[in-house]
Formats: structure tokens, C-alpha cells, sequence
């Protein structure tokens, strides 16, 4: 439930069925998926089939015409079973907008469709070893050989990975010109030659996301398939999504630090607390109460228009800081349990730190608010 | 950022320009003053009282306005944004709403139009113990209350007694009621100016019309309603007070130079704002939330109890961290972050301490 005067019974309704699909679809299958390191292709073509993908795309493209609430009910509900890694939310809600709203027709009509069912699985390949949150520094080339692009270098940290096969590389096709050179460019992978899937790398959480390295040596990508069909727009597009995805972060992060704090309340309940566990407990929910207020607040600004980059920063530096405080103290609270990967805080705990490293850190996020003083 | 989605009115920017006004002219200028002399001159409160500061939300007939709750957090808000530390005027909203709420109509008659006008002050004697013994029509006091703020120039205090199983309310002339002494002003970490007391009660004999309402045992939610009303006010105030010490501060990092760049500057100084920022606008959109169901009669006390931890202590938290950032000057009593770091640490304390509030959110969340 999220308050707000934009808040139908319509999307209480979406939230029911997500609900479903989170318990028959997700919930027995995410510790397999979580040793394999990935999820399975099959996940994301029940996804399209339920209606759990592009949420918010056109119907005229097979999208389900819904709002940022779908967006964020999805991430809520997944946080909730204790599944923070599932990526919907990257394909649907950043990938799939860029094609819709500043792709070529033909684009539109040749992806959307397909990213709608689930068959093409996106993944968006921006991080470099040599460039993280700072984007222009890239160095992955697309130079036109006269009728495609070849391209040239390396990716890393890249979400969808193993299991993505549209992979939005930005690259610069104008390597002199910096920031302006950036240019995104769609690439289907299924028979790439030069492209090469490195390892899945192994991070502290969120173990089913497939963060990988991407190698790209001299892969041929026709003309079509540069993003908007115009050279240089690459990096303003990548920043104009960026508030949105902070408030789905932000979105994760409160429903992550509701949820444990509810685990270790139930599980003081029954083994009895630490000395002093009530005022912790209680200095958690205080943080949790804030946070939701905080989100729905930003919420509305964003669907009434006047959410801006300040305070896209402030929301996503505050929850993912203070949700990373909520869940130590529920480890803590929980003595050794709070130390076991089968106890799902302990795994709220490992997950939830990558919150303050993505979407740009938080001490950018700083930054940021810093610039506004 | 942080528009206000409460239900302001123009009558409510009229109201609060005219407090803007009253707290940077008539107060801010002589709070040095007023803290050397350990009070406030009478007239002051009078003049507050000329301007409908003091109890809005009382009834016409009694010298009120009749005025919604968002008149006296405007109040609150205003005076902690000018920096006024006394005259506390939340206390005389807070003293009136419990009058108005449970007394008798011969005590709102006789009390309320002198609250309004600031010819009677009151303040109310809540921490302590007090038993009240019954005889007839008549009770007898016995025991201490402490730390009664604004005790000192009070006319009447609204005492806590215990009486059989609960708490049950007097109202108590501080002047001529024999067996009632009040100690003299009690030296404090800062708010010179409020005069703060014990009382101590010694076979303190009222009639029963002492009662407020004239009737024994208000309830434990009757006692939490009015808990609710001052947490609100204290919140609001505590808000006010972090986005004056963000705008002070930030004023000073931009002028103030070492090591040949101004202090803002610095990565640090920036971060340590913008996180203070960060936590200004989360406070003041929960603070709203929290009013706007307050207005909606659907606030919930567990959601009040955890604003109120929350806004006294990251003000505190925040304001040290202005301090810090002020250097060897912000140690200074001379500048405003040093008087807020005094001043301020009472709210984190007062009203109910952080244990009890904590343990209302951890039970009833």
C-alpha cells in the first residue's frame, strides 16, 4: 500500500497479482538461482506472460500502460520475499523506456515487442574498469567502418550479464569529444561475433544478479541500431532516467529495512532480546516510519512533475544510508542468527549494501545535494 | 523542494508573517537581555497576546480565534525559526488546551481570556510526585514536582497529582496558596530567560473546584491527547530550528576562509551540510504528514512519539555538527550555533524522555 492521493484500487489490484507471481514463480526457484548466480530465461518469458514486464510500456507495443506505482510495486513486492536482486525493474523501467522514448520507429516496433514477452532480455552496459559513476570517462569505442559500427572494449558490473541478450553498450562514437562522443547503441548478442561474456563476478550479495564483464572486439553493429538513430545523445539520456531509478532504490530500501525490522521483531518475540533490544527496535521502526513518509512524499513530486536531481539524490542517499543502519542493528539484534545465509536479514543485510555503491554512490549523491547549498 | 502540502490558507501566511515579525523585531534583539534578567517582561507577553499568539485555538467567547491546529505550530515554527527561546508562547497554547479541553466553565472563564491576553501565565507541573488525598470536598497535596518551566513567573500551574489508581489534575494558584514554595530560578545548561522551578507541595489543602473539570481521574488517553498536541509543537520547532541552523551555518562556510578557500570549499564541510539538508527535508516531510492526519483526526501516537524522537535528535545531532563546522567560533556563546547547542539539548530531554518515547514506538508500531 503506498499513500497518495494517486494511488487507485487499480494498482492494489496489480499488487495482488504480483503478489501471486512472486509466491508460485520466485519464491521456490531463488535459492537455485542464487547458486547458479543468474536467473533462468524461462523466469522472464513467465514474466512477459503474467504482465510482470514493461509494466509501464504502451500497449501498442505490448507494454502494459501502467505507471511508476507498477514499477514500484514490483520492487516492493520482490524486496518483501526477500528476493532484492530479481532485475525487472532494470529491463522494464530503464532499458525499455530509453528505446520508447527516444528510439526510431522502427526501433520501437523491432525491440518493444519482444522486450514486452520477455524474449529479449536488456541489460544496459555503461560501467568500464576505468569508469564507474563517472560515465564520460568511458573508453568502449563504435567507430563506423564506413557502412556499421565496430566495437571495441570492455565492460564490468554489468547487471543481466549472462542472461541479457539486448545489451544497450554506451560506447563513443566520437572518441575526441568526451561527454558529447557518448552515443548507445542496441546490440542482440545471439550470434555477435567478438562478443564475449566474461565471468560473473562474485560480490557480497545479491547473488542471483549476474554482474559481469562484457568483451566487445570488433563487433559489427548495423546503423539502425544506434539509439535514437542520432550520434552524441548518449550521455543526457542516461542522466534523464537517473531520478527514477533512485526513487525505485529508494523504494527497495524501505521496504527492505520494514521488512527486517518485522523479522527481528518476530524473532525477538520468540527467543527474547538482547539488553537494550527495544530502544534499537524502536529507533529502527522510527527510521523505516521517516523513510516511507520520505518515499511517498518524493513519490507524489514525481507525478506531479517537480521531483528534480536534488532531490533524487537525497532520497536515494538517505534510504539506502539509513537501510544499511536498520538491518546491522537487525543483525545485531538477532545475535548469530543474524550470521546465517539461511535467515533471510542476514541475507537483507549482504544485499542491501550495494544500495549505497549503485545508481551512482552515495557520496556523489552528496555531491549532488552539496551543489544546491 | 519541500512544498508544503498542508491545507495553508492566505489567513494562515497572514498569521504566520505577522509571528515572523513579533520574533525577529520585538524578541530576537533582547534575548541577551532577557537571559541576564532570568525572565521576560510582562509586557511581552501581553503584546503576544494583542496579536493572538498565545492560545489561537481557543474559542472566541473565551479570547481565542477559534483557530485550527496549523495556528499554533506556525507559532512554534516561527519562533524557533527567529531563534526566540522565550517567551515560550507553546506553553501558554499547550496550558490553555488542556483548560479548554477538560476544565470546568467557571475555570475556562476565569482563566482562558487571561491566557489569551498574557495577563495570566500558567505552566504545568507534570514531572514529580504528588499525592492527593481526599476528605470530603477537600484534597491535600503533599510532594515535589520538578523542573516546572516557566514555574517561575506562573500565576497557576496544572499539577499531576496521584490519586487511588491514576493521575488526576489541579489547577493551582502559585501566589496564595499556602503550603506551595517554589524554589528559586534553577541554573541551567542554556534557556536562561525561562524561568524553570521546582515545586514542593507541604499538606496543600483545595477545594475540589480545584479539580480540573471539577472531576477526578482524567483518562490515560485524555492526559495522551493533549501528549500529542505538545509533541506536534515541539516537532515543529525542532524542524524550524536544524533548517536554521543548515541556513546560518551555510551563510558562514561561505564566507569563512582557510587555508586560501572559503570553508564550503572543503568536500567535507559540503558533505556534512548536504546530509544535514538530507535530513531537514525528510524531518519536515514526516512533520507535515504527521500534521496533516493530526488535522484529519487520524494521527497515530506511535507516528507522533517517533517524529518527536526523531526531530529532537537529529536537531541536536545537527546543530553539534554546525558547530564543528564553525570552528573555534562555534564554541562561542556569542554566535547563534553555540546558543542553539545549549539551548537545544532541553528538547531531547523535555516533554518525555527518549526511553519513554522509544518504548511507545516499539510497542504500539
Amino acid at each position: 500500500m503506498i499513500r497518495s492521493p494517486h494511488y487507485t484500487p487499480k494498482h492494489e489490484a496489480f499488487r495482488e497479482a504480483v503478489r501471486d507471481f512472486m509466491a508460485a514463480e520466485v519464491v521456490p526457484y531463488f535459492a537455485e538461482w542464487q547458486a547458479a548466480g543468474r536467473t533462468p530465461r524461462e523466469l522472464w518469458l513467465k514474466a512477459g506472460k503474467a504482465g510482470m514486464l514493461c509494466t509501464k510500456m504502451s500497449p501498442a507495443f505490448g507494454g502494459g500502460g501502467g505507471d511508476l506505482y507498477h514499477s514500484l510495486i514490483i520492487i516492493e513486492e520482490q524486496t518483501r520475499v526477500g528476493f532484492n536482486e530479481l532485475t525487472f525493474y532494470l529491463h522494464s523501467d530503464i532499458i525499455a523506456p530509453y528505446i520508447e522514448l527516444y528510439g526510431t520507429d522502427e526501433q520501437k516496433e523491432r525491440f518493444l515487442p519482444r522486450m514486452a514477452r520477455g524474449e529479449l532480455v536488456a541489460a544496459i552496459a555503461m560501467t568500464e574498469p576505468g569508469a564507474g559513476s563517472d560515465l564520460q570517462a568511458i573508453r568502449t569505442t563504435a567507430v563506423s567502418d564506413g557502412n556499421d559500427y565496430r566495437l571495441n572494449g570492455q565492460k564490468v558490473f554489468i547487471s543481466n550479464g549472462q542472461v541479457g541478450n539486448l545489451i544497450c553498450v554506451a560506447a563513443k562514437t566520437d572518441p575526441q569529444a568526451g561527454g558529447k562522443g557518448i552515443s548507445l547503441l542496441l546490440l542482440e548478442t545471439d550470434g555477435a561475433n567478438g562478443f564475449v561474456r566474461g565471468k560473473n563476478l562474485n560480490k557480497i550479495g545479491c547473488k542471483a544478479q549476474d554482474s559481469s564483464e562484457l568483451f566487445f572486439e570488433d563487433v559489427r553493429v548495423p546503423p539502425e541500431n544506434l539509439l535514437g538513430g542520432v550520434e552524441g545523445q548518449g550521455f543526457p539520456l542516461l542522466m534523464q532516467r537517473l531520478p527514477e531509478e533512485r526513487l525505485i532504490m529508494a523504494m527497495s530500501a524501505v521496504a527492505n529495512m520494514e521488512e527486517a525490522v518485522k523479522e527481528a521483531e518476530a524473532w525477538l518475540a520468540v527467543r527474547g532480546g538482547i539488553d537494550g533490544a527495544r530502544a534499537k527496535l524502536a529507533d529502527c521502526k522510527i527510521k523505516a516510519k521517516i523513510g516511507r513518509a520520505f518515499l511517498e512524499d518524493a513519490v507524489d513530486s514525481f507525478i506531479e512533475g517537480t521531483f528534480d536531481t536534488t532531490e533524487g539524490a537525497m532520497i536515494k542517499w538517505w534510504t539506502t544510508q539509513r537501510q544499511n543502519e536498520v538491518i546491522d542493528e537487525c543483525v545485531q539484534m538477532m545475535s548469530v542468527d543474524g550470521y546465517r545465509m539461511d535467515n533471510v536479514v542476514t541475507r537483507r543485510f549482504a544485499d542491501s549494501r550495494l544500495g549505497r555503491i549503485a545508481g551512482g554512490t552515495n557520496e556523489i549523491m552528496k555531491d549532488l545535494i552539496g551543489r544546491s547549498l | 523542494m519541500s512544498r508544503s502540502r498542508l491545507p495553508l490558507t492566505e489567513s494562515h501566511e497572514i498569521f504566520r508573517a505577522s509571528a515572523r515579525r513579533f520574533f525577529e523585531s520585538e524578541c530576537a534583539p533582547n534575548q541577551r537581555v532577557w537571559e541576564k534578567d532570568g525572565g521576560v517582561p510582562r509586557a511581552v507577553w501581553q503584546r503576544a497576546g494583542e496579536l493572538g499568539f498565545l492560545c489561537p485555538r481557543v474559542g472566541e467567547n473565551y479570547g481565542g480565534f477559534d483557530a485550527d491546529y496549523l495556528y499554533s505550530a506556525i507559532v512554534a515554527e516561527e519562533q524557533a525559526r527567529a531563534g526566540v527561546v522565550a517567551p515560550a508562547l507553546s506553553q501558554s497554547d499547550i496550558v490553555a488546551a488542556h483548560i479548554a479541553a477538560y476544565g470546568s466553565e467557571m475555570q475556562k472563564r476565569a482563566l482562558l481570556p487571561h491566557i489569551a491576553a498574557g495577563t495570566a501565565l500558567g505552566a504545568l507541573a507534570f514531572r514529580g510526585h504528588v499525592t492527593a488525598r481526599r476528605e470530603g470536598q477537600l484534597y491535600t497535596l503533599n510532594g515535589r514536582t520538578d523542573f516546572v518551566v516557566g514555574g517561575l513567573d506562573a500565576h497557576f500551574v496544572i499539577v499531576a497529582a496521584e490519586a487511588g489508581d491514576g493521575k488526576t489534575l489541579f489547577v493551582v494558584e502559585t501566589g496564595k496558596t499556602e503550603g506551595l514554595a517554589k524554589s528559586k530560578a534553577i541554573k541551567k545548561l542554556g534557556q536562561a530567560a525561562s524561568g524553570t522551578v521546582d515545586l514542593v507541595f507541604e499538606d496543600v489543602r483545595l477545594p475540589s473546584a480545584s479539580l480540573l473539570g471539577e472531576r477526578e481521574e482524567l483518562s490515560a488517553a485524555q492526559i495522551a491527547a493533549r501528549l500529542t498536541e505538545e509533541r506536534l509543537l515541539a516537532a515543529a520547532a525542532a524542524v524550524a530550528t536544524i533548517e536554521r541552523a543548515i541556513r546560518i551555518t551555510t551563510e558562514y562556510v561561505k564566507e569563512r576562509r582557510a587555508f586560501k578557500q572559503r570553508i564550503i570549499d572543503f568536500q567535507n564541510t559540503r558533505f556534512r551540510l548536504a546530509e544535514a539538508k538530507t535530513e531537514a527535508v525528510a524531518l519536515r516531510i514526516f512533520l507535515e504528514r504527521c500534521l496533516r492526519e493530526f488535522l484529519e483526526g487520524r494521527l497515530d501516537a506511535s507516528d507522533v512519539a517517533a517524529l518527536h524522537y526523531a526531530a529532537a535528535d537529529r536537531q541536536c545531532a545537527i546543530v553539534d555538527d554546525c558547530v564543528q563546522l564553525h570552528g573555534g567560533y562555534g564554541y562561542i556563546l556569542d554566535y547563534a550555533v553555540a546558543r542553539m547547542w545549549t539551548d537545544g539539548r532541553l528538547g531531547k530531554i523535555l516533554a518525555c524522555t527518549d526511553e519513554t518515547v522509544r518504548d511507545i514506538v516499539s510497542v504500539r508500531a
